[in-house]
């Protein structure tokens, strides 16, 4: 999908411009949790992680393969579910019943 | 799975990526986007687990669970407070993740023996290039978070031609690795080059300067994973880095803006390492006035309004909840209270508006800088909780401050400005801070958390 450089160029530099536009639009309050949920999506690169350790024989490309799933799960896992933590606390609240 | 069908797959899976950061914009839509992401990146894992070239399950497997545990605990266990470094951390392993990605797929090209070509061995040298420094770059600014090492930068003679130097032999390994990718010796000295510039580009950041760093480090985190898009012909992980990279240079700019520095400044100027020398050569004549807590809440008993401007000594303290008490307290009495957010304020971008949401004080009472700086003449206390060069008044006038033109928020211009500080030394960038010695102003020292209490209580037993 990717063979030609220039149809690969093509999609990044969009994809920058798209980047901008969504979150441009994100206001300060939530910059945190647009941090940490950004952060998460970073962690696509999971997907090369699993195709180097999915292979057929076992070869220190395996190897990394399994490192690079460890952590780019940390960051997934991590990513999305302390963000949904911090999100949780923005919701409105019935009057807090601590005194 | 038919590998078309999995290329269609990642297309729907940035697709949600971006949809789910659009409903980020609004604290209603906010959570069901992060779901609406998750889901996508779901969408991505199970695609390529179809694929007709993944074969052997136990391993990913067996890393999945590692990870996800690993990943479930931090994110269940962290504090609010501790966010910053939690968010640091987690950029180190994306970051980490795509330059072994980078590595795995070198080697793989090299078993087969077929040589990379087009845009692919480029891709590889910059995922692991940038991936590695951000590895080793969050490493250390998560160290220093959480007061691991210390936190003021670390200056030598010399260190912007030692990393020169450095940046410019990783260039001329990674053009080797470029034009003879199956040499692997100049490949390993370039994961160890950029593993060592990661750490050699933090240790010069001071700690407030944090917020810039980590949205740095969270758009290389994202342009690793683009790499590893280009390295692996998968326009999904392309499109999903970048969107990650944009979002990451957005909040390094809006930073950068919050304290009018370029960020050339931020990166190398080892500010606030400098100053100290300069600050301990002036010998301070004026002198602050000291207050009690019951001081303070004699003035309370007579005001109408209250701007509370919580800055990191808030987070340090864990003072959120003790300051959430004191703004009920308040409005029980009739007072309006509001929140000034400084957009630096803290360690990371929206670092206060996240301790303030989790102590339940309502999003629509913290106002952003602009809006908030017209209201403070009319404002009867300001009161200042752990802050100091976000509302240094020199910022506005003193040409020759370090600070000098760092939009600030105006407390000085309040009734009655309090500041509740531990000690009268100076802030992050190392100047005296005119305010304290306002007459306007009452210095209130102690412990965030402690002083606020206090304050609290002497209110309740006034009335």
């Amino acid at each position: 999908m990717l063979e030609n450089p220039a149809a690969a160029l093509t999609i990044f530099v969009l994809a920058i411009f798209v980047g901008f536009e969504v979150i441009a639009k994100v206001p300060p309050l939530l910059h945190t949790p647009l941090m940490s949920g950004s952060n998460a999506i970073s962690g696509i690169t999971i997907v090369g992680a699993l195709l180097a350790a999915g292979h057929e024989d076992a070869t220190i490309s395996t190897a990394l393969g399994f490192v690079a799933i460890v952590f780019a799960m940390i960051n997934v896992v991590g990513g999305f579910l302390v963000t949904d933590r911090m999100l949780g606390m923005f919701k409105k609240k019935k009057k807090p019943e601590r005194a | 799975m038919n590998n078309q069908l999995v290329q269609f797959a990642y297309l729907a899976s940035a697709v949600l990526f971006i949809v789910g950061m659009r409903n980020l914009s609004s604290p209603k839509t906010a959570p069901r986007g992060n779901l609406i992401a998750s889901f996508g990146m779901l969408v991505a894992v199970l695609a390529t687990l179809a694929m007709s070239e993944v074969v052997s399950y136990w391993t990913i497997l067996a890393g999945v669970i590692v990870g996800s545990g690993i990943g479930t605990v931090l994110a269940v266990r962290i504090q609010m407070t501790a966010m910053p470094q939690m968010v640091a951390l987690l950029n180190g392993f994306g970051g980490g993740a795509s330059a072994l990605v980078a590595t795995a797929e070198l080697l793989s090209y090299v078993r087969r023996g077929v040589e990379p070509v087009g845009v692919v061995p480029i891709a590889i040298v910059l995922g692991l290039l940038i991936g590695a420094l951000t590895f080793t770059g969050s490493l250390i600014a998560f160290a220093k978070l959480q007061e691991l090492m210390k936190g003021a930068p670390m200056v030598y003679p010399g260190q912007q031609v030692v990393n020169a130097v450095l940046v410019l032999a990783a260039v001329a390994l990674g053009y080797l690795v470029v034009t003879q990718p199956f040499e692997l010796m100049p490949y390993y000295g370039l994961a160890l080059l950029s593993l060592v510039l990661g750490v050699l580009f933090v240790i010069p950041i001071g700690g407030a300067d944090m917020p810039v760093v980590i949205s740095l480090l969270n758009s290389y985190s994202g342009l690793a994973a683009c790499a590893t898009g280009f390295v692996l012909g998968n326009a999904g992980l392309v499109i999903s880095g970048s969107l990650v990279g944009a979002s990451g240079i957005i909040l390094t700019k809006i930073m950068c803006d919050a304290m009018n520095r370029s960020l050339a400044n931020v990166l190398f100027s080892g500010f606030g390492a400098v100053d100290q020398t300069a600050v301990a050569g002036a010998v301070e004549t004026r002198t602050a006035k000291g207050y009690t807590p019951d001081d303070a809440a004699v003035i309370f008993m007579n005001a109408r309004s209250c701007i509370v401007v919580p800055g990191y000594g808030m987070a340090v303290a864990q003072a959120q909840h003790a300051v959430r008490e004191l703004s009920d307290l308040l409005q029980s009495k009739g007072i309006s209270v509001k929140f000034a957010i400084h957009p630096v304020a803290g360690r990371m971008p929206g670092h206060m508006n996240v301790l303030l949401a989790e102590a339940d004080v309502p999003y629509e009472q913290l106002i952003e800088m602009d809006e908030i700086n017209p209201e403070f003449p009319e404002t009867d206390v300001a009161l200042v909780i752990g802050a100091n060069d976000v509302v240094n008044p020199d910022a506005r006038t003193d040409k020759g401050s370090p600070i000098y033109g760092m939009p600030i928020l105006d407390v000085d211009r309040a009734q009655h400005v309090f500041v509740i500080k531990r000690s009268m030394n100076p802030g992050f960038a190392g100047v005296q801070n005119p305010l304290f010695f306002n007459d306007n102003t009452m210095m209130v020292f102690g412990d965030a958390k402690g002083t606020v209490l206090k304050i609290a209580e002497a209110i309740k037993n006034l009335s």
